[in-house]
């Protein structure tokens, strides 16, 4: 028995010898230290030797079994370190082989700049809401201080739906401004919101104009909240999302519920300011309109306009991934050619 | 409104440079969309005087013209009939740039030989120098014109583009924009003064005015002149019409033109013995009453527009534009003059009734203010005088029923300063509002001021329209930057239902872009045909809302379905995509009746009918294949389980668990639709989409929809998760595979299986139909994972329930094992 179990680990680690790739070597350990292995037998049926012979062989068999396996052990690392040094370029992988494929989605770029107009604001501690897209006439023009037959409803050529007689007049608002006016109705200042949504014009498209397009309207109230409040929120803003470098313009402007009104134009980046075909030679690029709250509309809102004031702001979407990738026509964002999608 | 910076000169000094004060004009609230150079391009223009004009040999219609330059004379051809010896005359030389008269584009001019004659230069035409569009005769310079100078020097000017915006009317005008200047520059405004001689008779005698609607027509003024000779107007007021972007007529339009660009004050000039007895009647118009217009179009009228009339007819829609019948024409000797005031909202919905603007209707629009008329008449009398020659009768006609006292606001001083954070002292408020036209009082202490505002200015109401007056004018770029240091608002919980709902969108937009989709946007606006189309039938559910005024019928209804734009989207997208297509769009439909709701929130006081529904859905289209091309992948087609995976991870990510039943969507293929159902409520669909729809749309092969009402599925997610500790003791696997009649669906296997409560999780993993099995039957290949929280589990207790499992489905659904 002794002498078998010593051949037995000589033709062991001769075939060890001859195995060079790791497959053999399991074969090998299935063969030496297997369960059906002649070692694992002996090692199993040492009950039935004589109780004499069993501490002798028990402890032979039990010294080659760890014998086995160190070697075992030992040659898996050769076999290992063979593979990291091996010289032969058959065994080299070609890494330039395309990979798998993955189905890959993207969000639309206007949601991809909304979400980062929104996470600006939200870090300055505004609030974001929504709104109806369908308005009366009421929220979208008369309580903005725009009534009928004003010749600022000139600056919104409306949408209106279609209405039997009788009825009031509904449109699809022609900016996300209305929301102003509700929020300030349900709620007391301090109010801090912005309302990211759609807006829609009565307007024939072209490379500049779409009859659809997202808007941010922004609105903060309370007390001592001034001009120049308005001023370092929207340069904030400003060097958020085009960088400190880009040059910003605050001037005086017009819209009927804001005074003193405000647009904010930024350099134009096909020209760097010199002025081009995408600025209108001009070398600003218009991006949001703003101003004080109009003192009327907070008196409209129960808000006393001697105690409180606010600014608001209206941000054409569109235009900032314009300005950022130098896209040229603004109809491409609601046609979603996956062409044009899948660049952002 | 363009605005020539040599006439702007008249009434104020400008020391800027033409940039810097587009720049200040621009900061302060108007504009300056351009800047033209009128003459920037006349280099090698100069003015010549006419010496000889002869006949060419070689063409009747043709001349040759020797012009002399001052230094030189030189011979060219021209033909111009207007040319004659003695002008002053624009010359080009060869080389210089000019516009051609017939095509239109720009040109340089080259040395030519015309009928046999060479001609090295050439007498310009106001179109080939880019004034005007007239190309017939050449431009006759006055005749002190200074012979040999560059043409630039003597006529060149610098036009300024500007954006009015609407509550600036008084900047329609050049004196407007010269006090803007004014302000802005801190120069001193001059005004022309006003003076003209009268004869004895007063206008009375001849002429009356009489406002049947005061409340249309606040004011109107008039006055008469005899004997005028009707004549081209002189070369200056030519020019400056032509600067402005208005074409030069006669001496009695351009006259009553120039006052209105001077001033902003239309004006109107009658050939008064056209006017039945002198009469001015100033009215509604009467049903079926019509009027030819000054353009030569007969246009019929109604009671809301207003007109102005003589004793038997209109002769001119009131503050739109005048009549033929009263035209003044060549044969005019006798005008009256109209200047006058009539209502915003009436000539407003009257430009629209009768689809027509004008110069004066553009400005009457903007609500010009009562006591702007009388001073630009008077002016335009004067002008008339001097250009039309003339008698004015004595004194003016003004009928004034609207007359109102001027607007005083109180302005408190520390108003500027809690508006726009800009510390300004009273001293420069004060001068400020002064050069600006504002009468200033303040009281003893300083506190307040009250401001009396100049009628040119009737859109400032309140304090705050003066602090933007006083911020503008010392500059926008003068206004700090400060953070925003109120308080802020309390914080909205995350769990209340808007934040939910907003935070649920996110969700689902990141993990259908996860999922490989690409979102889009479409447009809310879509054609009744797509919505129509969306049903095999052609058969709408619900009657979407209608645009009563679309700008195309591709956008005409407001959507009711996401499918429309989603399937329109694919198709496009089609074309250009060989690989399979994954596209979302999560919106808004709009269902044209609300749930009944109370309407608190709408302020008027009439019933009305609600706002439509605006819900928010998520639809979701997929066709083509799995994946695209690659060595490592067969071409697998996208398929309806790949539809039911995804909506099944979708909720998982939620915490959801969906169930499946079969859907009668008829916009789905039939049998092969399902309802994605959560907690026994129906929350969408999803399917093959129906062949006709398919065709309809033009879509290439089998497509997948996905479908579901956001509304809905926010109710599900109301419940807080709940923490599951981790199991602590081993879990035993078991394979199965249980034989079972083809019409058993894999839910009730799912659902026996599911109901012991040692097992943790079954996953089927295979499906076999063929000939190890009867026909009829199908086989599951089942994986059921067992595990207690409470202890090792021992074989004989999987055993056990694995029978009392098997008996079941045997009984009640007739599986059995598979041998």
């Amino acid at each position: 028995m002794l002498e078998q179990l010593r051949d037995l680990h000589t033709q062991a680690l001769d075939e060890l010898d001859e195995i060079d790739n790791s497959r053999a070597l399991e074969l090998w350990r299935v063969r030496h230290l297997g369960k059906k292995s002649t070692l694992t037998k002996i090692l199993r049926s040492l009950a039935t030797l004589p109780l004499e012979e069993r501490p002798r062989i028990g402890t032979q068999a039990n010294e080659i079994k760890k014998a086995l396996e160190s070697s075992l052990e030992e040659k898996e690392k050769l076999l290992q370190e063979a593979l990291l040094t091996s010289p032969l370029k058959s065994l080299r992988l070609d890494v330039t082989l395309p990979g798998r494929p993955l189905p890959t989605g993207r969000l639309h770029p206007t949601t991809q700049i909304l979400n980062e107009i929104c996470d600006v604001f939200k870090n300055m501690g505004f609030q974001v809401i929504e709104g109806p897209d369908v308005e009366w006439d009421y929220y979208n023009f008369k309580s903005l201080n725009i009534p009928q037959h004003h010749p600022a409803r000139d600056m919104f050529a409306t949408l209106w739906i279609d209405t039997d007689a009788g009825e009031t007049a509904r449109l699809l608002r022609t900016h996300t401004s209305p929301m102003q006016i509700r929020m300030m109705e349900r709620e007391r200042p301090p109010i801090r919101v912005i309302v990211p949504g759609r807006a829609y014009r009565y307007e024939a498209t072209d490379a500049t104009h779409e009859s659809m397009f997202y808007q941010v309207e922004g609105l903060a109230v309370d007390k001592g909240i001034t001009l120049a409040d308005l001023k370092g929120t929207l340069f904030d803003f400003c060097r958020c999302l085009f960088g400190k470098e880009r040059k910003v313009r605050f001037r005086c402007d017009y819209f009927p519920f804001v005074e003193p009104g405000v647009e904010v134009a930024i350099g134009c980046s096909g020209c760097d300011g010199t002025g081009c075909r995408l600025c209108g030679y001009s070398g600003w690029i218009e991006i949001l309109g703003a101003g004080m709250v109009h003192p009327d509309i907070l008196a409209r809102v129960d808000i006393d306009p001697e105690l409180y004031s606010g600014f608001a702001f209206g941000l054409g979407v569109e235009r900032v991934p314009m300005l950022r990738y130098g896209i040229d026509d603004i109809r491409l964002f609601y046609s979603n050619d996956l062409r044009f999608l899948r660049q952002f | 409104m363009k605005a020539s910076l040599k006439w702007l000169g008249d009434y104020v000094d400008i020391k800027l440079a033409p940039r810097e004060l587009a720049e200040r004009l621009t900061m302060a609230g108007l504009e300056v969309k351009a800047i033209q150079t009128m003459g920037d391009t006349w280099d090698k223009v100069v003015i010549g005087e006419v010496v000889a004009v002869n006949p060419h040999p070689n063409a009747d219609r043709l001349k040759l013209a020797t012009v002399n330059l001052g230094t030189e004379q030189i011979t060219v051809v021209c033909g111009a009939p207007n040319i004659g010896v003695g002008q002053r005359v624009p010359f080009a030389h060869v080389g210089a740039r000019l516009i051609n008269g017939y095509t239109g584009e720009a040109m340089s001019l080259k040395p030519a030989k015309i009928r046999g004659i060479v001609s090295a230069g050439m007498v310009c035409s106001e179109k080939e120098l880019g004034i005007s569009d007239n190309h017939e005769d050449i431009l006759v310079l006055p005749p002190e014109a200074p012979i040999g100078v560059a043409l630039a020097t003597y006529l060149g000017d610098i036009i300024f583009d500007l954006d009015v915006t609407p509550n600036r009317p008084d900047c329609l005008s050049v004196v407007g924009i010269a006090r803007e200047i004014a302000a802005l520059t801190s120069e001193p405004l001059r005004l022309p003064t006003i003076h003209y001689e009268e004869v004895e008779d007063s206008i009375n005698l001849f002429a009356s005015v009489s406002i049947v609607e005061p409340d249309l027509c606040p004011r109107y003024c008039a006055s008469l002149i005899t004997g005028i000779k009707i004549a081209p107007s002189p070369n200056w007021l030519q020019q400056r019409l032509n600067s402005c972007g208005m074409r030069p007529i006669n001496n009695v339009v351009d006259a009553t033109n120039y006052v209105m660009l001077e001033y902003g004050q239309p004006l109107h000039a009658f050939d008064y013995r056209k006017l039945k007895s002198g009469q001015i009647i100033v009215r509604r118009a009467k049903n079926g009453e019509t009027i030819a217009t000054l353009d030569g179009t007969e246009r019929a009228l109604n009671p809301d527009i207003l007109v102005i009339a003589d004793k038997e007819k209109a002769v001119a829609v009131a503050g739109i534009m005048g009549g033929v019948d009263s035209e003044v024409t060549d044969k005019t000797d006798t005008i009256l003059l109209e200047s006058a005031n009539f209502d915003q909202a009436t000539i407003r919905r009257g430009c629209g009734y009768l689809q027509l603007q004008s110069e004066a209707s553009v400005r009457f629009d903007k609500e010009l203010n009562n006591e702007l008329p009388l001073l630009p008449l008077k002016r335009a009398t004067q002008l008339l005088l001097e250009l039309a020659g003339g008698r004015a009768a004595k004194g003016v006609i003004d009928v004034y029923p609207g007359k109102s006292a001027p607007k005083l606001i109180s302005l408190p001083t520390q108003e500027v300063e809690r508006l726009s954070g800009v510390k300004v002292n009273i001293d420069e408020i004060l001068k400020v509002l002064k050069a600006l036209g504002f009468e200033c009082q303040e009281n003893n202490s300083g506190s307040q001021i009250l401001v009396s505002v100049p009628y040119w200015r009737s859109y400032i109401k309140c304090s705050a329209d003066l602090v933007e007056e006083v911020v503008r004018i010392i500059g926008y770029e003068k206004i700090p930057i400060t953070r925003l240091s109120s308080p802020l608002p309390p914080q909205k919980s995350k769990l209340s239902p808007v934040a939910q709902q907003s935070n649920l969108k996110d969700k689902l937009r990141n993990i259908l872009t996860g999922f490989g989709f690409q979102e889009i946007l479409t447009y809310s606006l879509v054609s009744l045909e797509k919505l129509q189309k969306l049903s095999p039938r052609l058969e709408l559910k619900v009657q979407p809302l209608k645009v009563a005024n679309p700008m195309t019928r591709e956008q005409e209804y407001l959507r009711t379905s996401l499918r429309s734009g989603l399937l329109s989207t694919l198709a496009h997208n089609q074309k250009f995509e060989s690989a399979g297509i994954r596209l979302f769009e999560i919106g808004k439909v709009f269902l044209p009746h609300n749930p009944p709701v109370i309407a608190t929130e709408a302020k008027q006081s009439q019933v009305e009918r609600e706002l439509p529904q605006e819900k928010d859905m998520l639809c979701a289209a997929l066709s083509g294949t799995r994946l695209e091309l690659s060595w490592h992948t067969d071409k697998e087609m996208l398929d309806f389980f790949d539809a039911i995976g995804i909506v099944e991870n979708i909720l998982n990510q939620l915490g959801l668990k969906a169930s499946f039943e079969n859907s009668d969507d008829e916009g789905l293929f039939p049998r092969k639709g399902a309802n994605i159902i959560v907690d026994n409520d129906l929350i969408g669909i999803l399917g093959e989409l129906h062949p006709k729809v398919v065709q309809a749309f033009e879509l290439l092969g089998v497509t997948y929809l996905i479908e579901i009402d956001l509304e809905k599925l926010l109710t599900k997610l109301t419940g807080t998760k709940q923490y599951q500790p981790i199991p602590r003791f081993p879990s035993v696997t078991r394979d199965i595979a249980l034989v079972i009649d083809e019409q058993v669906h894999y839910r009730r296997v799912e659902e026996i299986i599911q109901s012991f409560p040692l097992v943790t999780r079954i996953t089927l993993f295979d499906i076999y139909r063929g000939e190890q099995i009867a026909e009829g039957k199908k086989s599951f290949a089942i994986r059921i994972v067992y595990q207690s929280p409470s202890h090792t589990l021992a074989d004989e207790e999987v055993d056990q329930t694995q029978e009392q499992m098997l008996a079941r489905l045997r009984k009640e659904l007739g599986a059995t094992l598979r041998g």
